[in-house]
């Protein structure tokens, strides 16, 4: 290989595990069980393993608690306590409007604002590793679904 | 063969000849020479194999078994040569007992409907371990639902050795079938299949062996075995995918309704009903995976060119290597077997407390293909308390360089990850 494209894998390494990336999985935030959750979601990923359970309080409008808890690769993991981070205190429209984007960016989709993701555009190095896409979204999947039946 | 080129890592091979064979293995991933470690999932395929199935296709690609031309008897004559030649390689009695199959887990499937449905029932037990491969699980879980039958399972010691205790106290007076795998896709663990098998046969149980990661990698003689029912796939031992092989009892073939029905499978047909072909036909109804199938032929070809005892000592010499290896790094978990001779060439191991997931995709850019994660046994994980491992796998190409290879790309990982 030459040193040129050993650099480049190197570069799509550092993009993929970002510090803030590896941050969130060492020191995890919002993990933890809620004491009386409005709802809580499993989300499996059948082809790893990785696993993530998400729990809600919603009070009225607005996501009152979120947490997490969960077993799985840096990616999945991080991508948990990002999410948790981003969502705390917003109402569910917004959560639901920052599921959208995330996943739109995890899709590679045109015409995402970065801005409007913050540090979660941090996971878009991701894309360039396909087999891990799943491996972020699954929090986020498992959010939608925690969030849906919470509002039932 | 020549004794200056042989591997330094192998009395048993001669590996340059053997990597000149394989066409794929001068490809390079992500700019780096590709070290292919993945081979419990599939192995890669010697030009020989390739060449078979062109060959069929541009000269005597035919349907088998109706043609009355010169093309289909070619193509008959080859698929069922092939048959004879895995008959031979498993050392089965008659190659009436040799089904073709998609894989492995159309094999057990067969199994599980044709013989299961018609001999399992309420309040019958199912002996199973716990590191079935999901194929040896699912069919059978099934069948247990339908028909009210339990399902025990064999528990596995820390050393990744099963839990047999006393062999015969292992059947109850309900047991119908033991089914288990012959070696372990996550843990490398060679089963004493013989000795459980005779107690089983002793007791009137039927037997099924899950032989998918022990054809491939050691010499296997299903008579000796003694199961009733064996069952393994060509895409792990050089062959295409697309091919399993279902070997069984012709007893027990010839009392079984057939599994599917259609073209090939019978024998006069009315339309009041049908009367079903001999054996093997008769499980292998509709047009067969001929090329496949005649390629795999040449796969068995390969194999026995080269000897499964020396393909047998060859892995067990880059296992021990690859052990040895492994714990010369700090903070390495192995699991399985600690001694090479009681394992297949299957190293699954944690590393600190990196995933398996980030460790494969770190190892992937170094050029390493591994598998991370459960390995389709996830109810083994949760004995072994994790929710995946990383799995080197090798098989006749590998060499010691290889294994310099993965950890190397192991440190980078660590490097990475501090
Ligand atoms: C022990 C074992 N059993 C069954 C299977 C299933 O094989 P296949 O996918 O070819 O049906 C595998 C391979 O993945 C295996 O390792």
């Amino acid at each position: 290989m030459s040193s040129e494209e050993f650099r480049q894998q190197e570069a799509e390494l550092d993009e993929l595990y970002r510090d803030i990336i590896i941050d969130h999985y060492r020191h995890p935030r919002h993990k933890g069980r809620l004491t009386a959750p409005s709802a809580s979601h499993e989300g499996l990923n059948p082809l790893c393993g990785d696993e993530v359970t998400v729990e809600v309080v919603l009070d009225g409008t607005d996501l009152g608690e979120i947490g997490y808890t969960g077993s799985g690769c840096s990616i999945s993991q991080s991508s948990a306590s990002m999410m948790a981070e981003a969502v705390a205190g917003k109402s569910v429209a917004e959560a639901h409007r920052l599921i959208a984007d995330f996943t739109a960016m995890m899709r590679g989709d045109e015409g995402i604002d970065p801005d409007a993701l913050g540090d979660l555009e941090a996971l878009s190095g991701v894309r360039k590793f396909p087999v891990r896409i799943k491996c972020a979204t699954l929090a986020w999947h498992t959010l939608a679904q925690a969030l849906k039946e919470a509002s039932a | 063969m020549r004794q200056d080129t042989r591997d330094k890592v192998s009395s048993a091979l001669d590996v340059n000849a053997i990597r000149g064979d394989f066409p794929i293995l001068e490809r390079e991933v992500y700019g780096k020479r590709l070290v292919y470690l993945d081979n419990a999932a599939t192995s890669q395929k010697p030009r020989q194999v390739i060449d078979a199935l062109v060959r069929y296709y541009e000269s005597y690609n035919a349907n088998i078994h109706r043609a009355v031309h010169a093309l289909g008897e070619e193509a008959t004559a080859a698929y069922e040569e092939a048959r004879e030649k895995v008959a031979r390689f498993i050392g089965a009695a008659s190659s009436e007992s040799v089904i073709f199959t998609r894989n492995t887990t159309e094999a057990i499937n067969l199994v599980a409907y044709a013989w299961g449905r018609a001999n399992v029932g309420e309040g019958d037990e199912i002996i199973l371990t716990q590191m079935e491969h999901h194929s040896n699980l699912i069919p059978w879980q099934q069948l247990a639902a339908e028909k009210g039958a339990t399902i025990r399972y064999i528990e596995i010691k820390p050393n990744g050795t099963l839990e047999l205790g006393n062999l015969s106290a292992l059947f109850g007076e309900h047991t119908k079938l033991l089914a288990m795998p012959h070696v372990s896709n996550s843990l490398g663990t060679i089963n004493p299949a013989e000795e459980i098998v005779a107690e089983a046969r002793k007791r009137g149980v039927t037997t099924l062996i899950d032989g998918a990661q022990a054809v491939p990698h050691m010499p296997v003689d299903v008579e000796a075995v003694g199961a009733d029912f064996y069952a393994f796939s060509a895409h792990k031992m050089l062959g295409p995918t697309g091919v399993g092989v279902l070997y069984a009892r012709r007893e027990l073939l010839e009392e079984m309704a057939p599994f599917l029905g259609g073209g090939e499978m019978i024998r006069k047909v009315t339309f009041e009903g049908a009367t079903w072909n001999d054996l093997p036909w008769k499980f292998e109804a509709g047009t067969p995976n001929i090329a496949d199938v005649i390629a795999f032929g040449s796969a068995i070809d390969y194999l026995d060119a080269l000897g499964m005892d020396n393909v047998r000592r060859h892995e067990v010499e880059v296992t021990t290597y690859a052990m040895e290896r492994l714990r010369g790094l700090d903070d390495v978990t192995l699991y399985g077997p600690d001694e090479p001779d009681q394992r297949g060439g299957v190293v699954s191991f944690n590393y600190g407390d990196l995933h398996p997931h980030d460790v494969g995709t770190i190892l992937d850019r170094h050029g390493v293909a591994i598998r991370a994660g459960h390995h389709c046994t996830q109810p083994l994980m949760r004995c072994l308390g994790v929710t995946g491992t990383a799995r080197a796998s090798f098989y006749i190409y590998n060499t010691r360089d290889e294994v310099d290879a993965l950890i190397e790309g192991l440190k980078a990982a660590r490097d990475f990850f501090k």
